[in-house]
């Protein structure tokens, strides 16, 4: 699991590099104007809901596959179908060996590159009709229970802030930075 | 006359004069007391209503006093270009029906994950905290006191012209490329706010996060968007329109529109991407060999005819070509059109303004004589890349990484003079 973590951080890391901010471009505090106040330790936690790849923002609490399967059934099947496949909306199960083939399914198994973000969009954006709504547990939960549909966790794993940045992700090595201009001259 | 007289009607739906064309009644009321038919007449056409009316419109326009001021004027009733809301996601802008290089406000196009939130302005609040000095929070009104820039820009969705990908699909112009608008921006630089607050030596990356109900998030690296970047209130003179971000967006000129957060809440600096949904699920090209292209967030340089365009029909002789082309990296420098399906290519004219990452307009004149023929245009920007032909994009990319096409657009025009779209 370290290294998985490791190369997971060079990788982003790198990705850092091909933008890195030269010295000269740094912002320097001004306070040139006087606007604006510091912001409140309760402002800054009631929004501050973003969960790196490292898991930094990964709140307490846990929960299992078995846990989410109900949650799943009851607050996600609607759009996603009782499997995490039939839709109406987006799949989340399957696809893997999909992507170079013609007609690739992109699902959080065979697309997704870090099990974090998991719990990331569901928090943030999910269920679609009440976003924001799932417990700490119950997100974990139905993190857990989509990671286990999809062939990357046993049933039993305890996902929590500890063990979800340490999921190794099936397409984790598939994303590349932007090579554009790609179109040779005519 | 007679004519007039017959479609006059009262503005109510109840066939009662509303309250609001009483009191206007009033005031004239010499007028109106005059003689009955005058009455009638101004009634006709001074009644305001929530909708500019085409009924009562007067033969003679000269002859009959026309409508009152109004507080938020409309476009002439007769005029119905709209966007088309494709889905519970987007609404197209109607490129066919534009002139000049501007969007209408209430036509730019809207791309939005769950919904247009109603926002009050005087509760919005901007947080920037992360790897800064001391974390912050503007209001609305801190931001405004701030020095104000305005530029031109257009905003281009990722996936305009998507459904071309494996086909001809749209069959107008706002069907193929309508996720794309320019308006002028006003707000300010996004340098500016983050040297009010100090913004750590090591901090490289900034995740963005708006209010609506998708909490949308992406992480921009710092360096390459710190000279353009801004944190828009207005467009178009008026603050910004609620499915714009209002009451603040993030502006980065030449960028995929989901980059420039709309009803902007949070910014946060750190040293590495956060990886959200938006920059791994969603956002990344999938190539044919299976794998993605990752935080491609340049739109590349594109051009269309929007006139003659998909669902026209247009009469031989004299037609002026008109078309809209832009980059994300700089100016247009050339467009070139062809009436000939690609064989030979004619120097279009470019009209002033002329401005990196803006839509910048096209003409060209032209006789048709009635043959079949296809017409497309092709664009060259200040970097000296040039738009490439379908074959060639699809060659490098396949069919299946859904965002960024901007491949050459044919029209092909019958003898009959309709226009539809075809991939020559």
């Amino acid at each position: 699991m370290r290294n998985i973590l490791t190369v997971g951080l060079t990788t982003i890391l790198s990705a850092g590099i091909l933008w890195a901010s030269s010295p000269t471009d740094r912002p320097e505090r001004t306070h040139g104007y006087g606007l604006g106040r510091p912001a409140t330790d309760q402002e800054i936690w009631a929004w501050n809901i973003d969960v790196a790849p490292t898991g930094e923002g990964l709140p307490a609490g846990q929960g299992t596959a078995k846990q989410g399967a109900a949650i799943f059934a009851a607050r996600c099947a609607t759009c996603h179908g009782p499997t995490g496949q039939e839709g109406p909306m987006d799949r989340l199960v399957g696809g893997a060996g999909t992507l170079a083939s013609q007609h690739p399914v992109k699902t959080i198994g065979s697309y997704w590159p870090f099990a974090t973000t998991l719990y990331d969009y569901v928090h943030r954006a999910m269920p679609f009709p009440a976003p924001q709504s799932l417990l700490p547990d119950e997100v974990y939960s139905v993190v857990a229970w989509l990671l286990y549909r999809n062939g990357i966790i046993a049933e039993d794993v305890v996902v929590d802030a500890h063990s979800l940045p340490g999921i190794s992700m099936p397409n984790r090595q598939g994303f590349l930075p932007d090579p554009r201009p790609d179109i040779p001259k005519p | 006359m007679t004519k007039y007289l017959q479609e006059e009607r009262p503005s109510g739906d109840d066939g009662r004069p509303d309250a609001e064309g009483e009191s206007l009644l009033n005031r004239r009321g010499l007028l109106a007391g005059a003689a009955g038919l005058v009455g009638a007449m101004l009634m006709g056409s001074v009644t305001p209503s929530a909708e500019a009316s085409t009924e009562g419109s007067p033969e003679d326009p000269t002859r009959v006093p026309g409508a009152a001021p109004t507080a938020y004027g409309q476009r002439s009733a007769f005029e119905k270009s709209a966007r088309i809301p494709r889905s519970w996601w987007s609404s197209l802008t109607p490129l066919q029906d534009s002139h000049g290089i501007l969007t209408p406000s209430a036509l730019h196009f809207e791309r939005h994950h769950n919904g247009v939130p109603t926002i009050q302005p005087t509760r919005h609040r901007l947080l920037i905290h992360g790897m800064v000095d001391q974390p912050w929070t503007f209001i609305l009104d801190d931001l405004k006191r701030f020095p104000s820039v305005s530029r031109l820009a257009f905003i281009e969705c990722s996936g305009n012209s998507g459904s071309e990908w494996r086909g001809p699909a749209g069959q107008t112009a706002q069907q193929t490329h309508g996720l794309t608008s320019t308006s002028e921006w006003t707000g300010v630089a996004l340098k500016t706010v983050l040297q009010e607050v100090g913004v750590n030596p090591d901090a490289s990356w900034m995740l963005a996060e708006g209010s609506d109900a998708a909490a949308m998030t992406r992480s921009l690296p710092l360096a390459p968007i710190l000279e353009e970047a801004m944190l828009c209130y207005a467009q178009n003179g008026e603050p910004l329109r609620p499915e714009q971000g209002y009451p603040l967006r993030l502006l980065i000129p030449g960028w995929e529109g989901n980059t420039c957060i709309k009803w902007l809440r949070r910014l946060k600096l750190g040293r590495a991407p956060f990886m959200t949904r938006e920059e791994t699920s969603q956002y990344t090209d999938l190539m044919p060999d299976g794998t993605a292209r990752q935080f491609t967030m340049v739109m590349d340089a594109k051009s269309v005819i929007t006139s003659p365009s998909g669902g026209q029909h247009i009469q031989p002789g004299f037609v002026e070509i008109r078309g809209l082309a832009w980059s994300g990296r700089g100016r247009i420098t050339l467009v070139e059109v062809s009436t000939d399906g690609g064989r030979s290519w004619q120097q279009a004219t470019l009209q002033e303004p002329i401005l990196p990452k803006c839509h910048t307009r096209f003409h060209f004149p032209w006789q048709w004589n009635g043959e079949d023929v296809i017409l497309q245009s092709r664009c060259l920007d200040d970097t000296g890349y040039r738009q490439p032909d379908r074959a060639t994009l699809v060659a490098v990319r396949g069919i299946n990484s859904v965002y960024h096409y901007n491949a050459i657009q044919s029209w092909h025009i019958a003898a009959d003079g309709k226009v539809s779209n075809v991939h020559a």
